[in-house]
């Protein structure tokens, strides 16, 4: 699939039917600042989970802050309940070298040890510089290095892609 | 002329006073110290921001306090703390300050945090250490205490919010205080547009005016209907100086009780770099008081000092 053509609402449905299957009673859904955190947050309501949603950053366990130091304000984690032996499901909205991932679960375990952590993406664009793989995504998209492909929100919520060059070709 | 605490990008890499810092720096440190906040409050209170990371305490003189907030912040940043007691070692042996840096620098310092009684003794560190090499300032003779003033800025914002709407009061012992002078620069930089100075003739320099500070010498007008009191430590040794006639009284002229409180606003907020002395500057009354954030004040520090420290340990030279 070329990732211009893709359909941020559409597939945001296929995730929401994704996502869905993967919770279980008691699960937690945490949303990967910023795109993962959006996504997170209206798949909480719609989904008619209780609270609000949960928001995870990676700023603090990034591996390329010696290059690039601390982005902006660092924090954005805001975990509303304990995550000691509780199933939590990442969800995110570009998945690509897995670094991302691999922080915010060291991010999540200094909260505690979870039961269980599974990854639900909307776009998996392949790339992958670590062994992770998603349990979910809506779509798989060729992009070449170099190129962002990020999830935008309009003021009504809505979503939709955005595809830029990256000023460096430093990893996302 | 060019700032020494700032690269090209006008990036942080090293923290020596408020002096020349753009309000930008001053709000992305605030903002960050506020991140770093709730990683106090974690089950696991460590990030690993500065793994592998080597800071030197460098006291020349003493503040057990003062250094141990940097070492909890070296190390719930994950860095390997060495504390060095200089004024009982390698100095007194007569060596000179450039090269107990050069020596130390050979053990592979990332930073130095460095006090000293000598204004400027950092400067001249930040000039001749290696270029991957940060340092910040944690108190220079009289010159400046930079963590301390950003961690009042903090503890000021965390109360008040808007830094422009504010009346800020700071009583006691400004002449000897890099406290006061790194808190005026900042308030001065974040657009605090009452500020005034309180205390006798003795101990405030008269030329703060043209820096558009209020220099006041009665109490009472200098803290009504302030937002914020500032108190400062009064040091002992002042008293036998003869910048002052006795402990009690400094107590009934310039020390903060809950009647001279009262002339504040309702919602002001007491603050105070400690240690207090009780009785001289400040009443147990109100030290303890419900206007007093002094121990607050403790616990922001923290996370402003890691702030500060990841903030210029991911910026280069």
């Amino acid at each position: 699939m070329n990732a211009l053509d893709l359909d941020a609402e559409a597939l945001y449905a296929d995730l929401k039917a994704g996502v869905r299957a993967l919770l279980e009673p008691g699960s937690a859904l945490v949303g990967i600042w910023s795109g993962g955190a959006w996504l997170a947050e209206r798949l909480q309501r719609e989904l008619g989970l209780a609270g609000d949603a949960a928001v995870i950053s990676s700023a603090l366990h990034r591996d390329d802050f010696g290059s690039r130091g601390l982005a902006g304000s660092a924090d954005h984690t805001r975990l509303p309940f304990a995550v000691e032996g509780r199933r939590i499901v990442l969800v995110d909205d570009v998945l690509y070298t897995g670094r991302t991932i691999r922080a915010v679960v060291n991010e999540l375990y200094d909260f505690g040890r979870p039961a269980a952590v599974a990854l639900a993406v909307l776009v998996d664009r392949g790339g992958r510089e670590l062994p992770i793989h998603p349990d979910y995504s809506a779509a798989r998209v060729a992009l070449p290095k170099g190129r962002r492909l990020s999830l935008a929100r309009a003021a009504d919520g809505r979503f939709s892609f955005e595809v830029e060059d990256e000023e460096s070709p430093a990893e996302r | 002329m060019k700032n020494p605490q700032l690269n090209a990008e006008g990036e942080l890499i090293h923290l020596l006073s408020i002096e020349g810092l753009p309000p930008g720096v001053l709000h992305h440190i605030l903002d960050t110290a506020g991140s770093f906040l709730s990683v106090n409050e974690r089950e696991v209170k460590k990030v690993p921001l500065l793994r592998g990371k080597s800071v030197f305490n460098l006291f020349f003189e003493n503040s057990t306090r003062t250094r141990t907030t940097f070492e909890i912040a070296a190390k719930r940043l994950s860095a390997d703390v060495i504390n060095l007691d200089i004024a009982r070692s390698s100095t007194a042996k007569g060596e000179s300050l450039l090269d107990t840096i050069a020596n130390l620098s050979a053990m592979h310092a990332d930073m130095f945090v460095v006090r000293h009684g000598e204004s400027g003794a950092p400067y001249l560190i930040a000039e001749h250490c290696a270029q991957h090499v940060h340092v910040i300032n944690a108190g220079d003779g009289r010159h400046a205490h930079p963590t301390q003033g950003l961690l009042d800025m903090y503890t000021i914002r965390h109360y008040k919010r808007d830094f422009t709407r504010l009346s800020v009061a700071i009583v006691g012992d400004i002449v000897h205080s890099r406290v006061a002078r790194s808190d005026l620069q900042a308030l001065a930089v974040l657009g605090v547009p009452d500020i005034r100075a309180v205390g006798p003739k003795t101990l405030v320099p008269a030329d703060l005016a043209e820096m558009g500070v209020r220099v006041c010498h009665d109490m009472a007008e200098g803290i009504k209907g302030a937002d914020v009191i500032i108190m400062l430590r009064l040091q002992n040794e002042r008293m036998s100086g003869a910048l002052l006639p006795s402990a009690g009284e400094y107590f009934k002229s310039y020390g903060l009780s809950e009647e001279k409180l009262a002339l504040a606003k309702p919602d002001a907020i007491v603050m105070h770099p400690g240690p207090i002395n009780r009785g001289v500057e400040i009443s147990s009354a109100v030290a303890d008081g419900a206007h007093s954030v002094i121990l607050p004040q403790v616990t922001f520090g923290i996370a402003v000092r890691m702030a500060v420290m990841s903030i210029i340990a991911g910026n280069a030279a």
